[in-house]
């Protein structure tokens, strides 16, 4: 058993909603008592969908469970496939009916459908999570549609050059994008246009908007953009295995990863590289100025953002993403990365090697909280959960990753990827936190009635309520230790005082280090001068 | 509750998909009303996933629900469910000090797997006696729908009241208390307990309290009061304790709260007269204020799924007082005895459906092309894309909506997708 307040992931069988939901012709039948179709609302209001996810639950109640509750799948099939006929059947259990094991993938193998291809799904529920499950969907469906056009072993592999021959442009499929990733509505338009610039097709994007004959078409192109490894890795090793396909696994997430992604292509393709992708004399490429981030990014207003300590948790890809964006690309400090993906947990570590830190890999949202307030950052980029944290801490935050709510599908074009993506990322990340000229005046002034400590106005908020500081108050000086430090040390009244003239954002980091400087010299009582020291001795 | 039925109406009875909630979705509000207990379900991801998708959208600086997620070990039985959740409930305790009633919530997986929560919260409370007390209640989707949830966790409190004799020695009063049952918002509930004491009733308490370990107390002399109408098993509950069951239909709308009020009065001995005084002014001003929505309601088809069990009632209130035409009342589950009062107040010939077949459901809609569905998110938006004006049914539980005063904002509730479709305009 696990405590979970908040979870990452959906089970299983939700991931595999949502590539059923993505596609056209594609239905559900999914075996769960009544009540799971509470599912149905990620998409009708998360997502804002104008029909209703094509699944069909069992919905069997506590009644059912005396009598045949297989006899009530193979009803729900039946009626389900005369009633949507779909081009493809999905077939699988949520976690309750994963314990009564009617085995609905086997039934509907045993009844005459009409010749609908059948995709018996095995998702794990108390052992695996949603983005397996979507994943494995993905798999198992494309593969049993493949089946016929599996190539015979030894068949050379397709050039992924033949375009050349063939007369006509290159074109790739762009795989992974659904329903409750990430910004994949936008994703993809952002990506379908870049290639277009420079003269690639797409030819199958999927799951989302794709038919099972869409599917199908899989191997006409002659590469796969692998866009969500955590959607669409299982697939693309596959394809690669068995089809000889090529895979470019680098997610263009920032300026940096979508040039690496437009060379990486390219010389897939076998093309020539175009000179604005060759980086110039003084290390920046053309490409670049197709944003505005970098300029942005140089431009003296950001100057402030030098060294901002930032913690980045949330899917692996939107993860190693965001620590290189934020560490290069903005100039922030990477205090902080990780995230609840176990099955990239080998990327994530890699990319925080990078940054001299050690990766968190954890779906315990307590264990993200507690990493957090260690390293008390001054911004937080991570999923809807890093929001609740973020709240209790009085970090900025903005949100990077899945899992997500309502108000990140929003109505306008805000793509993640690709060169308008870094526009968007410059925005949304520089947003929360305070603008340099409050941020100077605060630091200066601090009696202010309406600009008070940790207030935003840029946010339209109210002040927060006035903390309770009683230490601020007390002459300082003032012999008595106010605050009990953590066991043995103690902080005297002059320094709380000391410690509370520091700008509350770093404020937080302020104290940890003064009391592991204070720990470090044996010291048992921490004043406004042993404050000075530490930052001395931290500023080395 | 021995009672002369009215004729039954005709009911339809469908069995196939249920679009509706678990009980497990009660917690999206009880959290709000005990601000002081903690909801801590033991289940799966699908249970932890369901809840934070209701209201992970508040920010939580301290969550107030939780799930204990099963895994395989505790399946194959290789590790102990209860140490495990023993393990898991100090964890808790350790972290949130102030919590002062734990609700171990079953699910469908518990249920499945027959895990004894009701042993695990005796041990529990006992382990944790002194600072909290530890219930337990099922809000599974094989056993409950939705609201359903509320009256198992009401019931769970129940054994804790204590006693009218208990009470009243303790106060020295005279135990005869009118006792309102059902989640009310606070300023509707503050209203009624002032309107209550204007007719003389003096000694009102609610259930569920604003805090978990200020319960009422319940026995003989206790007369209750149900203000919502899913409370099938708490009033059974109740009445096993002793109290009373006042008959009315429910306080939605003008003409069925000042029912239910007048119910209660006479129940307290409160002569007609000072009813009448006290209450008429409320009913004039009552119908003044649903006036302009039932001029945007009257006339216009109903179509009602099932969702809360608060169909009949508020089906009653929109036909009589705002005029609305009703094609179809859906719900979940029909207590014909705690509605009986309602259904006696409905339109003859009225097509009423428990249970639930919702592809076949949808189909009627469709023939029926109502003016207005209530209905459930997962359905709202689709058949908006379709060209009707949907309310989403959920809001109800989540508005203030009772009593007189209240009338005309519940009329709004469903005037207001009628208007809105009405100022939109894109051309």
């Amino acid at each position: 058993m696990e405590l979970t307040l908040w979870t990452y992931e959906g089970p299983p069988h939700v991931g595999a909603m949502r590539i059923a939901a993505s596609m056209e012709g594609v239905h559900y039948v999914l075996h769960a008592p009544q009540g799971d179709t509470y599912a149905d609302l990620l998409f009708t209001m998360i997502e804002r969908r104008d029909k209703r996810p094509p699944v069909t639950y069992t919905t069997f109640q506590a009644r059912d469970l005396g009598g045949d509750t297989a006899e009530l799948v193979k009803r729900t099939i039946a009626e389900a496939v005369e009633r949507f006929q779909p081009e493809a059947l999905l077939v699988g259990e949520s976690c309750t009916a994963e314990l009564i094991q009617d085995q609905p993938g086997a039934l509907a193998a045993g009844m005459d459908l009409g010749g609908v291809p059948v995709v018996s799904l095995e998702l794990p529920a108390y052992s695996k999570k949603e983005n397996w499950g979507a994943a494995e969907t993905l798999y198992q469906l494309v593969r049993g549609l493949l089946k016929p056009q599996l190539p015979a072993p030894g068949t050379p592999k397709p050039d992924p050059t033949r375009w050349r021959a063939e007369g006509r442009r290159p074109r790739v499929n762009l795989l992974g994008p659904t329903l409750l990733g990430f910004r994949c509505r936008d994703d993809v338009r952002e990506i379908t246009q870049l290639l277009s610039c420079y003269g690639i097709d797409v030819a199958v994007v999927a799951p989302l908007g794709a038919r099972p004959a869409d599917l199908m078409r899989i191997p006409t192109a002659d590469a796969n953009l692998c866009l969500y490894p955590e959607v669409a890795g299982t697939l693309c090793s596959w394809l690669e295995r068995s089809f000889g396909m090529a895979a470019v696994r680098t997610v263009p997430i920032g300026i940096g990863a979508t040039v690496a992604f437009l060379r990486e292509l390219h010389t897939v393709l076998g093309m020539e590289l175009p000179a604005e992708l060759q980086p110039g004399a003084d290390g920046v490429c053309e490409a670049e100025r197709r944003s505005r981030l970098p300029w942005y990014s140089r431009s003296v207003d950001s100057t402030y953002l030098t060294g901002k300590r930032v913690f980045i948790f949330g899917d692996a890809s939107h993860a190693i993403a965001a620590a290189r964006v934020a560490s290069r690309e903005l100039g922030f400090q990477v205090v902080g990365l990780g995230s609840y993906s176990r099955e990239q947990a080998r990327e994530v570590r890699a990319a925080a090697k990078e940054l001299g830190l050690e990766a968190l890999i954890s779906d315990d949202y307590l264990a993200v909280e507690a990493a957090i307030a260690e390293a008390a950052p001054e911004l937080v980029l991570g999923t809807q959960m890093e929001r609740h944290s973020a709240k209790r801490l009085g970090i900025p935050c903005a949100v990077i990753s899945t899992p997500l709510h309502v108000q990140d599908v929003p109505a306008r074009f805000s793509p993640q990827m690709g060169f308008e993506g870094a526009n968007v990322i410059f925005d949304s990340w520089v947003h929360p936190l305070m603008m340099g000229l409050e941020e100077h005046l605060i630091g200066m002034f601090r009696h202010d009635f309406e600009f008070v400590e940790g207030h935003r106005s840029h946010l339209g908020e109210a002040a927060p309520a006035p903390a309770p500081a009683p230490t601020q108050e007390a002459a300082p000086g003032h012999p008595t230790a106010i605050t009990p430090g953590n066991g043995e040390l103690r902080w005297t009244a002059d320094g709380e005082a000391e410690l509370a003239r520091i700008p509350f954002f770093v404020r937080g980091k302020v104290r940890r280090n003064t009391e592991a400087f204070a720990r470090e010299r044996g010291l048992a009582c921490i004043d406004g001068e042993t404050l000075y020291e530490a930052k001395a001795h931290f500023s080395r | 509750m021995e009672r002369e039925q009215p004729l039954p109406p005709e009911v339809l009875r469908e069995n196939g998909q249920r679009e509706v909630f678990c009980g497990l979705t009660s917690i999206v509000w009880l959290h709000r009303r005990m601000p002081d207990a903690f909801f801590l379900v033991v289940g799966s991801r699908t249970c932890a996933h369901l809840i934070q998708s209701a209201a992970g959208v508040m920010i939580f600086a301290e969550p107030r629900f939780g799930t204990a997620i099963l895994g395989e070990r505790d399946l194959a039985g290789l590790a102990d469910a209860n140490e495990e959740l023993d393990r898991l409930v100090a964890q808790l305790l350790e972290r949130r000090p102030e919590i002062r009633t734990l609700f171990l919530v079953g699910s469908c997986p518990s249920e499945v797997i027959k895990l004894d929560l009701a042993k695990a919260a005796e041990r529990l409370g006992q382990q944790h006696r002194g600072r909290v007390t530890v219930l337990n209640y099922s809000g599974s989707g094989i056993e409950t729908t939705f609201t359903q949830g509320e009256d198992g966790a009401l019931q769970a409190l129940i054994p804790l009241m204590p006693t009218a004799e208990q009470l009243a020695a303790a106060r020295a009063q005279l135990p005869d208390q009118l006792l309102i049952v059902g989640t009310l918002a606070d300023a509707v509930e503050d209203r009624l307990v002032s309107l209550f004491r204007r007719l003389g009733i003096e000694r009102v308490a609610s259930l569920p309290p604003r805090r978990s370990t200020e319960l009422p107390a319940v026995g003989p002399g206790t007369r209750l009061l149900l203000a919502q109408p899913f409370l099938s098993g708490t009033a059974r509950a109740l009445v096993d304790r002793g109290a009373e069951l006042i008959r009315a239909p429910y306080p939605f709308g003008v003409e069925g709260s000042r029912a239910w009020m007048a119910a209660a009065a006479a129940a307290f001995g409160v002569g007609q007269e000072r009813v009448a005084e006290v209450l008429d002014p409320l009913v004039e001003r009552g119908r003044r204020a649903l006036a302009p929505q039932r001029e945007v309601l009257a006339g216009k088809r109903l179509f009602l799924l099932p969702d809360s069990q608060l169909e009949i009632p508020l089906a009653r209130f929109l036909s009589r007082e705002c005029g609305m035409e009703l094609v179809e009342i859906g719900t979940p589950y029909l207590d014909r005895q705690l509605m009986a009062e309602e259904l006696a107040l409905l339109p003859v010939g009225t097509r009423l459906s428990e249970g639930q077949h919702v592809d076949n459901q949808l189909a009627r809609v469709r023939e029926a092309r109502p003016d207005l569905v209530l209905c459930g998110l997962g359905l709202a938006n689709p058949l908006e894309a379709e060209g009707m004006a949907t309310k989403w049914s959920i809001e109800l539980v989540f508005s203030p909506i009772h009593g007189i005063d209240q009338a005309g904002d519940l009329a709004e509730l469903f005037a207001r997708p009628l208007r809105r479709r009405a100022a939109l305009s894109f051309a």
